[in-house]
């Protein structure tokens, strides 16, 4: 039982309970025996432990009688908080998952609305189809390579005429001039991506052309004929509409459907073209892949506009670009190249026939490869 | 009275276990921690929690000697529970938001990781409180805790004589001293 007193010893110490006497001894042995020593220092601190925790308890046990006591006499809110600091708080609590969620929806919307409207952009031009004629039939190809062959025969003896070179061409669609000295006009598609490029007008007369201008957007092209054999022409018989063509409006279009001119008639359906499209019209004609850039004539001889497409499962629904854009296409060529616009217009008055005859010569047939 | 003299006698009052100094404290800051969780993600009952661990920081501190009141209470509680608070929700794994500070804070880190070690310490003592079981568990927290006399104890135990019980009382102390050695040179 020595250590039972050791520890009756300790505490007593500790508590300041023992006589003066007892002191002296205690630390005394304590001095002199170095186990008892390091006993009696652990168990020193073990007590101090222990009466630290005992403390800490009890003022745990104060604090929390005293804040039942606050919270009823309502110092502290027990309840949550309610109506708007309610919402305030709610909102600051997850405001960071409401922007995570709000982000996503966004990202969400915005990846739907551009799939949306890539298909609908692939819609379009599923249901578009430019008129420009890439199936140049076996038959014509043949007819071609005869005529050219005719023509070389037949230019033999006349050695200074210039043999024409022999092209294969892969598309045709329809061009006329804008200006006299050589300048045409045709959809952009037509020519896309062409090496090169004839022109044809309506006595079989060929001449290359370069592209001057070339808008995807507006599907606006010029075209230059850079052959030298070209002969200028002074005026052209039609003007260009500067205001737009009313509805009901009757029209024709001369094209190249065929390796022939052909002749279309027909009138303004609407003011808009393809999904509400402010630059061009819808016109109700009878057109066939060739008559892409063929121009769209009104009764006075005005030229309202450009064929370009036409919806492929509608029956007669065709677009035509207005001529508005051809000005703003011209003013751009402008700026590079010496180019007049037609001002008068010798077309009006005139019978139907009488004004396809002047401007027939005018409208050519473009092809390339 | 100052402030200052104020402040000092609440902290006394505090380091003795004085329920008043306690109260008047509770009443003067509780407010200003709620209205600083409940802003930065917490619920009041957080709040609770926190205030009062803040306290306990406190009245280690005012219980040590060298203890020298270098700012207000109320700047002091603040930053303890700030710096409480973002240890917690870094626990909970909360969005750790950019706390909002309100007011001018001190540095607390010193007296933090003295305070975790106390906590390590209580809880290594309740555990080992808990593993020697009854009617050691009662009798030591009677002797050491509750500080009541042999006598009371032989009496509310049903010893025979005081002596009993202190025989008895230095058995339990014994276990419990084992245990908590071993727990605490485990460093568990």
């Amino acid at each position: 039982m020595e250590d039972s007193l050791l520890f009756d010893a300790i505490e007593r110490y500790r508590n300041g309970e023992m006589s003066q006497q007892e002191k002296t001894f205690f630390e005394e042995l304590r001095k002199n025996n170095p186990e008892i020593d390091q006993f009696a220092a652990e168990h020193n601190f073990f007590l101090g432990e222990l009466e630290k925790i005992s403390e800490i308890k009890a003022y745990r046990h104060n604090l929390n009688e005293i804040e039942n006591k606050l919270t009823n006499e309502g110092v502290i809110s027990g309840k949550d908080a309610k109506g708007k600091a309610k919402i305030v708080h709610l909102w600051n609590r997850y405001r960071r998952t409401i922007a995570v969620a709000a982000s996503i929806a966004g990202i969400v919307s915005i990846s739907t609305a551009t799939i949306v409207s890539m298909y609908s952009e692939k819609k379009k031009a599923d249901v578009v189809t430019p008129l420009v004629d890439h199936k140049l039939n076996q038959f014509e190809r043949k007819l071609n390579q005869i005529e050219h062959k005719v023509n070389e025969a037949s230019s033999l003896p006349a050695a200074n005429v210039p043999s024409k070179p022999k092209f294969e061409a892969n598309f045709r669609a329809t061009g006329f001039l804008v200006d006299g000295s050589g300048y045409l006009i045709t959809n952009a598609h037509v020519i896309n991506n062409a090496k090169n490029i004839i022109v044809e007008n309506i006595k079989g007369d060929q001449f290359s052309a370069k592209p001057v201008y070339v808008n995807p957007t507006t599907d606006l092209a010029v075209l230059k004929i850079t052959d030298t054999s070209f002969k200028k022409v002074i005026t052209l018989p039609y003007t260009f509409a500067k205001s737009s063509a009313e509805l009901g409006e009757h029209i024709f279009t001369l094209g190249y459907p065929r390796e022939e001119v052909v002749y279309g008639e027909g009138y303004l359906s609407a003011k808009s073209g393809y999904f509400g499209d402010t630059t061009s019209y819808q016109v109700s004609i009878s057109v066939n892949p060739g008559n892409s850039g063929g121009p769209v004539v009104n009764k006075n001889g005005d030229i309202i506009g450009i064929i370009s497409s036409k919806e492929t499962n509608a029956d007669g629904v065709v677009f035509a670009i207005k001529s508005k854009n051809i000005y703003t296409a011209l003013d751009e060529v402008k700026k590079d190249e010496e180019i007049k616009l037609p001002t008068i217009n010798s077309l009006k008055g005139l019978e139907r026939e009488q004004q396809i005859k002047k401007l027939e010569d005018f409208v050519y047939m473009v092809k390339g490869n | 009275m100052n402030i200052y003299e104020q402040e000092k006698a609440l902290l006394e009052g505090l380091a003795a276990n004085d329920t008043n100094a306690i109260e008047t404290i509770y009443r003067e800051n509780y407010t200003t921690i709620q209205a600083y969780i409940v802003k930065n993600n917490g619920y009041p009952e957080d709040a609770r929690d926190i205030f009062q661990e803040a306290m306990i920081v406190l009245f280690e501190k005012a219980k040590l000697s060298s203890f020298v009141l270098s700012c207000q209470i109320k700047t002091y509680l603040y930053s303890v529970s700030r710096r409480l608070w973002l240890k917690k929700l870094q626990q909970k794994n909360r969005y750790n938001p950019a706390i909002e500070v309100l007011k001018e804070t001190v540095p607390v880190e010193d007296q933090m990781e003295a305070h975790e070690k106390m906590n390590a310490d209580f809880n290594l003592m309740e555990k080992a409180l808990l593993k020697i079981g009854e009617p050691c568990k009662s009798l030591l927290e009677a002797y050491y805790i509750q500080k009541k006399s042999m006598p009371e104890i032989a009496d509310a135990f049903g010893y025979t004589n005081a002596d009993n019980a202190k025989t008895q009382k230095y058995k339990c102390l014994v276990r419990l001293k084992k245990i908590f050695f071993a727990q605490y040179k485990n460093g568990d």
